[in-house]
């Protein structure tokens, strides 16, 4: 029972952080570029991708075993495609501003790769409870991505945050940095960022098992450094 | 940056060139420049400029620390590339904006990528750029030399809102008009080409296909029909000038072979013409440098050159 328990909790975080789609899987960049001009935005987005990736993760999962496999990839999709069509009709009908905001990217859901990589590499192999637990960790990974680059890019590039005035009366704002060379700036440094702490640890797991150095025979039972996961 | 390789085949000419000896014979073909700049501009001008290249050397020096490189700074191109930003900027720039542009230019274009030799693009001018989209307001307001006032005309910007041209050849040639700290005097720049060419540091290419083409291209493609252009102006006005001798020109960032110059300065010069005649902003030789910068390698694709009596070999 504690085994199970410690497996859920794995599934729960392992989007945070250690497989982020976005920041370490490189999944959904289109939204995550394009989006995230504002804070507000980018919390917008990762809810309606949160969303859609919830419902079709719990119904791939409830029909994994009826699915020819031939034919998995357009049922996946169509379920996605449902779940976007009521994303995008409630966004219209009671958030009108964040709908225009978002504009083509919220039909463009549909296509966002975390969404049927979810369901590809997960939901279809798992149980119902554990699919939840996969769509809320991916979704909220997703969202934090979005939201760290929203802030990073809103702060600098129009001086505020969440729309209320931060730094505006003390520089003037690098209106660059909302542009969309400004997203692929903020990308590369967040990534780089990530990556830098993931190599750190993984060699401080390196110094603490004793050996650094990448030998075949260490390597083969798993103690360099590699994800046991 | 000592690379003497004493093994190699023929032919066995040596010379006794370094980084930092380039980069000297640079640097003392812009002192015209920085002295026009300063002597029409004022101290406002000096300041701007001693920030931006002591930002940029600093700049240097501590990306070479945090990334455990060999120190770099005594080959003086952080040097040059602070002072070519710096007479890119125009005077009345705010000095912490001269500081972010010093740091975008040495550590983002080009530590980042691996440093001198390694950039794809000229580190001053991407940092130029980056600064142009980013403040817009605040690298398009000029200072007028004769009276000081904020928020003049350039030439090319008079140019482009079609009023009367109040600009004679010999204001544009010797100075005393408004624009970035460095391209006011052509005169100013003409003097470090010379020394340049003198000293074999560049070769005359670039510099004369590229302003020979903006010079046909304003000419051929008038404001009032064909053959009406006004090539001089085009010439003497904007950054030309200073582009065309110390941009384009810039070792790492343009092709290797004679032929791929030449491609590579028509490019230049097509893009600026139409960036210049037909763009949003009045101004178009940072972006076209920048963008044929890119297309370099391309260029050095296929104009690799044929070795006697060997077949053309394209990878």
């Amino acid at each position: 029972m504690a085994k199970a328990k410690g497996k859920s909790f794995a599934v729960l975080t392992n989007g945070l952080i250690k497989e982020n789609p976005v920041l370490r899987l490189v999944l959904g960049t289109c939204p995550t570029l394009a989006v995230t001009t504002m804070a507000k935005n980018a919390i917008g987005m990762g809810i309606a991708a949160t969303f859609v990736l919830l419902g079709s993760n719990i119904v791939i999962s409830l029909i994994r075993k009826i699915v020819p496999n031939k034919v998995r990839i357009p049922v996946f999709i169509t379920v996605i495609a449902g779940f976007t069509t009521i994303v995008q009709m409630l966004l219209h009908a009671y958030a009108q501003d964040i709908y225009r905001e978002l504009g083509i990217f919220i039909p463009l859901i549909v296509v966002n790769c975390i969404i049927l990589a979810r369901a590809e590499m997960f939901a279809c192999k798992n149980s119902v409870g554990l699919s939840i637990l996969d769509a809320l960790g991916m979704g909220a990974g997703f969202t934090l991505a979005l939201l760290i680059m929203g802030s990073i890019r809103e702060i600098l590039g129009a001086g505020t945050w969440f729309g209320l005035p931060l730094t505006k009366d003390i520089f003037d704002p690098a209106v660059l940095m909302i542009l969309p060379p400004g997203g692929f700036l903020a990308f590369g440094f967040i990534i780089a960022a990530i990556n830098k702490f993931s190599a750190l640890k993984i060699r401080n797991k390196e110094i603490a098992s004793g050996c650094g150095l990448n030998c075949p025979g260490c390597s083969a039972s798993g103690s360099n450094g590699g994800d046991p996961s | 940056m000592e690379n003497r390789l004493f093994v190699s085949s023929s032919p066995h000419l040596r010379e006794n060139a370094s980084t930092r000896k380039i980069m000297l014979d640079v640097i003392i073909a812009l002192l015209p420049a920085v002295v026009a700049g300063i002597w029409f501009f004022g101290m406002r001008a000096a300041l701007v400029i001693i920030v931006t290249v002591a930002a940029a050397v600093l700049t240097e020096y501590l990306m070479r620390l945090g990334l455990k490189r060999e120190q770099t700074v005594s080959d003086l191109s952080a040097v040059v590339t602070g002072l070519l930003l710096a007479l890119n900027l125009p005077p009345s720039i705010p000095i912490w904006i001269a500081i972010v542009g010093s740091v975008i230019a040495i550590a983002l274009i080009k530590q980042l990528f691996g440093g001198l030799g390694q950039n794809f693009m000229n580190p001053a001018l991407g940092a130029r750029v980056m600064l142009v989209v980013a403040w817009a307001g605040r690298m398009t307001t000029w200072t007028d030399p004769v009276t000081d006032a904020v928020a003049t005309a350039t030439p090319l910007g008079a140019l482009k809102e079609g009023t009367l041209q109040s600009f004679s050849y010999s204001e544009l040639f010797w100075g005393n008009i408004a624009g970035c700290i460095g391209e006011t005097s052509a005169f100013a720049i003409l003097l470090g080409c010379a020394w340049l060419l003198a000293r074999k540091v560049i070769t005359w290419r670039i510099p004369v296909f590229f302003v020979g083409t903006v010079a046909l291209l304003t000419w051929v493609l008038g404001p009032d029909g064909l053959f009406t252009g006004d090539p001089l102006y085009h010439i003497l006005a904007g950054g030309l000038m200073l582009g065309a001798v110390f941009m384009a020109t810039d070792y790492v960032t343009n092709p290797i072979t004679r032929k791929g110059r030449i491609i590579f300065a028509i490019g230049c010069g097509v893009l600026t013409s139409l960036f210049r005649l037909y763009g949003n902003m009045p101004e178009g030789v940072s972006f076209a440098i920048i963008l044929m910068n890119i297309v370099t390698p391309l260029i050095d694709r296929h104009t690799v050159p044929v070795s006697f009596g060997g077949e053309r070999h394209v990878e």
